[in-house]
This record gives structure tokens, sequence and C-alpha cells, in this order.
């Protein structure tokens, strides 16, 4: 477990200290968090509704989240494979696992920090009025965990191909299909010739139900549960693809 | 010790090595030569753990490359082909990168990046990022990176591929200096490289073994091997005397210039002299041929290749 820890560890600081020696993080952070406020301010109606909540702003997450975060997982691995570096990595004592979950967790930190540099909302929110907090700390965790499920499925996509542009526009497609399976587009789909319990089961699937239902304040063990799911069922695709291709 | 046993490698249909085997010992340099697509690179990345073989193994050190591939990857040093290296990162900070992959921790893994990059003159250029340095440089970033751990077996694929000469030679004198005391396997498609740096040299074709011996006996293979060069005033004539030799196999005259070859076990040099004594020519140039690699490498991979053709 050791061993395995200080292989991880070792892809994880390389992985953040290129995001950050590439202009990469800091795009990322300036777009995301401008993003992030003008859909709050603009689409979600902040000041309008009159509540001291910040549900304007989690509610677009899941959209921000569809095409920024495959946008950062889309070279986690294609670039590895266009540069050649993936022989170099996977040629070092380290494994395919320690580095999968090494780079996924530099990644999933940094758009934690990415998360985290929207605080000025938060206290915006609580200058204006009278918040729930514990809510909102809720809805930033359920935020983080769909931003990790939709990074997992990026890293995954990403090992497929050499090519980031096809990473980015497969992540979106496949996130795309994940968000909407919980709104009728697609459920009144299935509703007419699936049983109940099938298109249950589909809409259990959305990532946006489950981060609904944490961002409303309620943290339920299922809905944490549900996000290490797709997390480390992605993850394991990924293993699974790397080891039987990473030579490709 | 590397000890490659039946390596086969496919790629669906296409047979990248097929079936090779052999040892090599601590103190040897070997030499893969081979046409590209001959299998020299893929037999290097079954070596390194980097691919799977589709049949067969090898043992490194003791250590099984299939059941047992980070015991061989702690074991090995690796340049991949082209020197692959992450260009945003400073040479200390890959170099330190590699030393704490390879398990060195704290003021230990700093000290390792940093005697690597002595070792390989790149300590003025420490803390530049890596895609800015020139083609030469980059390739000693990637021979530092493997030689850190100080492995007692290295496997470098094409370590001179597009430098220039000057690079060139730099690159086979850090090679050489390295070569005491471990076992070192380079693939190459230069073969003057093979004669400066190895001393033992296998020819791969097709995905086989087609050739393992000596720089020096790949070199007596030629059929120049102990053929004489000479440049005389009237070619025509002395040409036609010089295939009278019961030494002479074969007599050649190109570019103003005669090349005898021998009989197997003849002494043509001293046949060739005495005739030039008895019909006393005027000799401009003449020396005595080595034989050559290009020659050799040409003949043994076109015969595989002709017998793939025909199956």
């Amino acid at each position: 477990m050791k061993a395995f820890l200080q292989g991880m560890h070792t892809v994880m600081r390389r992985e953040l200290s290129a995001y950050f020696a590439t202009p990469v993080a800091w795009v990322f952070i300036v777009i995301f968090t401008i993003l992030a406020a003008a859909f709050t301010f603009y689409l979600g109606g902040f000041y309008q509704r009159g509540l001291a909540d910040l549900e304007p702003f989690f509610r677009f997450h899941p959209w921000l989240y569809l095409f920024l975060v495959p946008a950062l997982a889309m070279r986690l691995w294609a670039e590895e494979r266009k540069s050649g570096t993936i022989e170099l990595l996977l040629t070092l004592p380290i494994t395919i696992s320690q580095a999968i979950v090494g780079k996924f967790l530099a990644a999933w930190l940094f758009l934690g920090l990415a998360l985290a540099l929207t605080f000025p909302i938060w206290f915006t929110v609580n200058y204006l009025g009278d918040p729930d907090n514990g809510t909102i700390l809720a809805a930033y965790l359920g935020s983080w965990l769909m931003a990790g499920a939709f990074l997992a499925i990026g890293s995954c996509l990403s090992a497929l191909t050499r090519n980031q542009v096809v990473a980015f526009i497969l992540a979106v497609v496949v996130s795309f299909g994940f968000l909407l399976s919980g709104l009728p587009l697609v459920l009144d789909a299935f509703r007419s010739w699936l049983p109940q319990g099938f298109v249950d089961g589909i809409a259990n699937l959305s990532l946006i139900s489950h981060f609904d239902a944490i961002s409303r304040g309620v943290v339920d063990l299922r809905d944490l549960i549900f996000f290490g799911l797709v997390i480390g069922f992605w993850l394991m695709a990924n293993l699974i693809i790397l080891q039987l291709r990473k030579a490709d | 010790m590397i000890e490659a046993r039946s390596l086969t490698r496919h790629y669906g249909d296409l047979v990248a090595v097929d079936g090779i085997s052999f040892t090599v010992d601590t103190g040897q340099v070997l030499g893969f030569l081979g046409p590209n697509g001959a299998g020299k690179s893929t037999t290097m990345k079954i070596l390194t753990g980097f691919l799977p073989p589709t049949s067969g193994t090898a043992v490194i050190n003791g250590h099984d490359i299939i059941n047992d591939s980070l015991a061989v990857r702690r074991e090995i040093g690796y340049l991949p082909e082209g020197a692959p290296l992450y260009g945003e990162m400073s040479v200390q900070k890959f170099l330190q990168f590699v030393a704490h992959a390879r398990g060195y921790r704290g003021s230990a893994a700093n000290s390792k990046a940093g005697e690597a990059a002595e070792r390989l003159n790149l300590g003025h250029v420490q803390h530049q990022r890596i895609d800015t340095l020139s083609k030469g440089y980059k390739r000693r970033v990637g021979l530092a990176q493997a030689v850190l751990h100080d492995p007692q077996v290295l496997i470098l694929d094409e370590p001179t591929d597009g430098l220039d000469p000057n690079q060139k030679h730099e690159v086979r004198e850090l090679i050489s200096d390295m070569s005491e005391n471990r076992i070192i396997v380079i693939s190459t498609h230069i073969l003057e490289e093979v004669d400066a740096l190895c001393n033992r040299a296998m020819i791969i074709a097709g995905g086989k073994l087609v050739a393992d011996d000596t720089p020096a006996g790949l070199i007596e293979r030629s059929r120049y091997h102990n053929a004489v060069t000479l440049n005389v005033d009237d070619l025509q004539t002395a040409a036609s005397i010089l295939s009278n030799l019961p030494e002479a196999a074969k007599v050649e005259v190109r570019d103003n210039e005669i090349t005898v070859f021998p009989e197997p076990g003849s002494h043509l040099l001293a046949a060739v002299n005495k005739v030039i004594a008895e019909h006393n020519w005027q000799v401009n140039t003449m020396r005595l041929e080595a034989g050559r690699l290009d020659e050799v490498f040409r003949t043994i991979t076109s015969e595989v290749e002709q017998l793939e053709e025909a199956a």
C-alpha cells in the first residue's frame, strides 16, 4: 500500500506541476470562474430571485463541467501517447494503476482548486443575506464529486486515442449522455417500451439527479457511493484500455 | 544477464518479432542492427516491459519480464526511441521526478538527479525547460534519465538517431564511458556505430535473428575482406593479368580502381605484390580491404527479404 501511494504521489506531483508550468492552469481557472459567475448572474437570475442561496450558481455546474472537464481531461493520456512519454512513464517502476490514479487525483485536486476559487460568490451571498452555509458546503462537495465523475470519463476516453481533439469530443458526448439520462428527453424515449425498473435504472445513472440531491443539502451516503462507483468504474475501464493497448 | 527465450510478438497478422532467443552477459555492449521495421524497437519494448510478448519470455538479472515486470524495470535504464521527455519541465525537475519514480526520497532524490545531470554535463542547463533545449541536449537528458539509478542493464533505442555528427560522436563517447561492468543494448541502423561502440552485433531482419557475431567477425564475412584495391596507370591490362592469379577469385574495375577479391584462405596481397614487381607497374594507390560492414548488412538482410518474398 505504501509503495502504491509513493508511486501514485510521484505521478500526481509531476502532473500538478505540469498544469502550472503551462498556461493550462491559469486559462482554466480564469475561464471557469468567469463562466461560473456569468451563468449565476445572467442565466441564473441571482439577484432577481431575491433569495440568499447559491442555487443559481450550482445549477449550471453540470453544464460548465460538460465542456471544461473534458478540456482538462483530454490531455491526460492522449498527450502521453502523442509525445511518446507514455513509454517513458510506463517503463519506470510505476504501475499503470499508480499512473492512472496519480493523474486523476492531480486533475481532480486542480478542479477542486478552481472550484474553491469561486469563494467570492459565497462571500457575496453571505454579505447579502443569511444563507444556509451547510447546504452550500454540501453543494460544493457534490459539485466536486460530479467533476470527478466527468473527469474519470474524460480520463478513460483520453486513453483511447493520441488525438486530444478526438478525446475531447468523445468525452463531451459520453458525459452529455450521462447528464441527460435523468431528463425527460431521454427517459420518455425509454418509458414507452421498457419496464419501469429499467427506466428508473437509467434515471439513476444521471449525474444531475445525484448532484441535485446533494446540492439541496441532503448528503445521502447512497449519492456519495454513486459518485464513487462512477469514478471507480471509469478508472477501471481506463486501466483495462491501457493494459490492452498502451503501446498502440 | 539478459536471457531472451523465443520472444515473439504479433501485431494482428504481422509478425514483428519471430522467435528471437539470445543471452547477453555483463560487459557486453550489444548492437542491434536491422533495417527499419525489422523488429529492433519491438524487441526492446518487450525487454523493458512496455509491450508484452505474444509468446516466449525473457529473464533479466533473474527477473521474468512477464511475471516480475516491476522488478525488471527497477533493474534497467531505458532510452525509448526518439527520447521522449516531458518538455514543459526543467531538466532538474524532470530528473528529480525520475529519481522519485525510482524510489529515491528527499535529499537522496535530489542528489541522484544532480549526479545524473553532472554525468551528462547538463549542469549549466539544469533550470532550463526541456523543450527549449537543442536536440543533442535533449538526448543527453534522455540518457541522464536512463542512467540515474546506475542500472546494471542499459537499453538504448537509437540513441544517436537524428543528431548531427558532433552530437553523435559525443553521445557515443558517453555511452562507451558507461559500458564497464554493465550490459548495454543499443539499436541502430548506423553501421559505423556498431563498429565504434559494440563488442557484439546482432542483425535482425524480418523479425528474426539472422546474425550474431562480433563487429570484426561480421566484417570478415564481407566479400571485400582481404581484397586488394589498387590504382595503376594501365587499368585494363593490369586487370586481366591479375585475374589470372590463382589467388584471385574475381577482379572488378570501378572508378579507376581495380579490386581483386581473394580465393578463400589465399594470401592475395603477397601474390599481388609479386605481380606488381614482375611487371614493374607504376602503382599510385593500393590498400588491403578489411571488409565492408554495409555490404555484409545488405547481403544478410536482403537474403531474408528474398526468402520472405519466396515464401
